[in-house]
């Protein structure tokens, strides 16, 4: 699904890499948690697998595909087998619920009757019936990232990057968040987590991957958050 | 594609860059009117060069009493019928020469008091102060010089005259200025792409939360940059259809009604409908195209995949 293969990368005017000779393979089906203080390479680390940045040096294979060797114009393309949600949630503020998660599927230009008829259905799963014409606005922080998380998952990827989804979120609504995330792992679909919210790694018991100034320092199965910070 | 959400993603771009929109729309119908003007003025100058070439003559004026003082070639006194003769002998065997009209002294003064009717010249001159003259027309009016060299210096003749010597200034004069139109509309169109690449910065930066989610959710580069160019081609549309209205209405305020030149001029034959008409698709296209074009460059540097 996932594979980096010492994979380094450096920014423009800056002496640290921000990843440095990171080598590791995500399966299909995995929920992976990946922990590390701030600056520590986890946003890095997702926005290669997105294709937002490139690698200096070392290998980024995603659903199989060398995404070195993916000419710009196949990028969307790949995208569209990618959810992604964010701590900040990213709706757009002058649409409704469902014209949100419509909007992901009316920018790859599906057809109407799929809309009207997929929308209703993702929205059911997160569990937000009855709320597709309210505006983001009017919705909690945990039923703003159920929309987002809707519109990430519409199109049934097969991988889902969540960027501090329970971030700016309370630790109740946050246990809901990880709830819907499990579920939606249990559909089959990887979903890769960065996160700092040590309660949820301990609680779930899955593959932890720790960064440190953009080394890899750890990979455990069913680990936990490890050391305080 | 969905057209009917890319329209209204369109309406709601325009409208809320309303002013900027505003200002793309003048300054391309200002460019766009002076570029179909500009083009226009140019047919205009070529058509009258056309026209009057074809008309103006070769002139020998031939020597009257009056001339003996002044022209050296003249001092022997008026021109003489033998001399008449044989200078239109000598004109009719030239393969050059189309036709040869005579023109007497009361003739030249009949037609010298009705072109200058309105000025104070008329009265001041006298039947006897004009010259009788051959009027040639060559069959190429370029080849002035054989005549002027076969006649210049010839008993009887006073001087000869190219009368598109006098055009040829008039004809310089309309080109220059239609040189300055084009510098001039080279700068406005300039001017509006500036503009145009800059409302589409704007209109770009203003929604980059909408292109950012595009992005994410894998819309095609196309798609997420198509809503843009075409806000600027349709603003381009309403400007260039402004440019085609201004020219109708210029040309039907400056030669029909208005300023009724065509009755002040009777002289110059004005480009007709078709020709206004005729220039109005081109004006359309750029005000499509260029707009379109600027941006999609404006945009390679802004949205990237």
């Amino acid at each position: 699904m996932i594979r980096f293969d010492s994979v380094t990368k450096t920014y423009p005017k800056q002496n640290r890499p921000a990843l440095r000779d990171v080598s590791l393979e995500i399966e299909k089906g995995e929920f992976v948690f990946l922990v590390g203080s701030s600056g520590s390479g986890k946003s890095t680390f997702l926005r290669l697998i997105l294709r937002e940045e490139r690698t200096d040096t070392g290998m980024v294979h995603v659903l199989g595909k060398d995404l070195a060797r993916l000419s710009n114009w196949k990028v969307p393309h790949m995208r569209r087998q990618l959810g992604t949600v964010f701590q900040d949630f990213r709706l757009l503020p002058n649409k409704t619920v469902a014209e949100n998660v419509a909007f992901a599927l009316e920018v790859i230009g599906k057809p109407r009757g799929t809309i009207r008829k997929t929308v209703p259905e993702v929205l059911d799963l997160v569990g937000l019936a009855g709320k597709e014409d309210r505006m983001p606005g009017e919705l909690s922080g945990g039923e703003q990232q159920r929309v987002a998380i809707a519109r990430a998952f519409v199109n049934r990827p097969m991988l889902l990057i969540a960027d501090e989804p329970t971030g700016n979120l309370d630790p109740q609504t946050s246990v809901g968040i990880m709830r819907l995330l499990d579920r939606i792992n249990r559909t089959g679909t990887t979903v890769v987590m960065a996160t700092h919210d040590q309660n949820i790694v301990d609680q779930m018991r899955k593959r932890v991957i720790e960064l440190e100034k953009g080394r890899l320092v750890r990979d455990q199965s069913r680990g936990v958050y490890g050391y305080q910070h | 594609m969905r057209a009917q959400f890319v329209l209204s993603e369109i309406g709601v771009g325009l409208r809320r860059n309303l002013t900027m929109t505003f200002a793309v729309v003048i300054s391309v119908a200002l460019s766009l009117a002076l570029t179909g003007g500009a083009l226009l003025a140019n047919k205009q100058v070529d058509s009258m060069k056309g026209y009057w070439y074809d008309k103006v003559q070769v002139t020998i004026y031939m020597c009257n009493k009056g001339d003996a003082a002044s022209t050296p070639n003249c001092a022997r006194g008026a021109v003489t019928d033998d001399q008449k003769a044989e200078i239109l002998k000598t004109l009719k065997a030239q393969p050059i020469v189309d036709k040869v009209y005579y023109e007497s002294a009361e003739q030249a003064y009949k037609h010298y008091q009705e072109q200058f009717k309105r000025s104070p010249l008329a009265s001041s001159v006298t039947p006897d102060q004009m010259q009788e003259n051959y009027r040639v027309k060559l069959k190429d009016p370029t080849k002035f010089a054989i005549i002027a060299s076969l006649f210049n210096g010839h008993p009887g003749v006073q001087s000869v005259s190219d009368q598109r010597e006098v055009l040829k200034n008039l004809f310089d004069l309309l080109g220059g200025m239609t040189t300055v139109a084009y510098v001039v509309l080279a700068f406005m169109l300039t001017v509006a792409m500036l503009l145009i690449v800059n409302t589409v910065r704007v209109s770009a930066f203003s929604r980059r939360r909408e292109t950012g989610i595009m992005r994410l959710v894998g819309a095609s580069s196309f798609y997420i940059q198509m809503p843009f160019i075409m806000e600027a081609a349709f603003a381009g549309l309403v400007g260039a259809g402004l440019a085609c209205a201004m020219l109708l209405g210029g040309r039907y305020f400056m030669v029909d009604a208005g300023l009724k030149l065509q009755d002040k001029i009777p002289l110059v034959s004005f480009l007709g409908w078709d020709s206004v008409i005729g220039v109005l698709p081109l004006v359309l296209l750029i005000g499509v195209v260029m707009p379109a074009l600027a941006a999609f460059v404006a945009l390679r540097r802004y949205l990237k995949v």
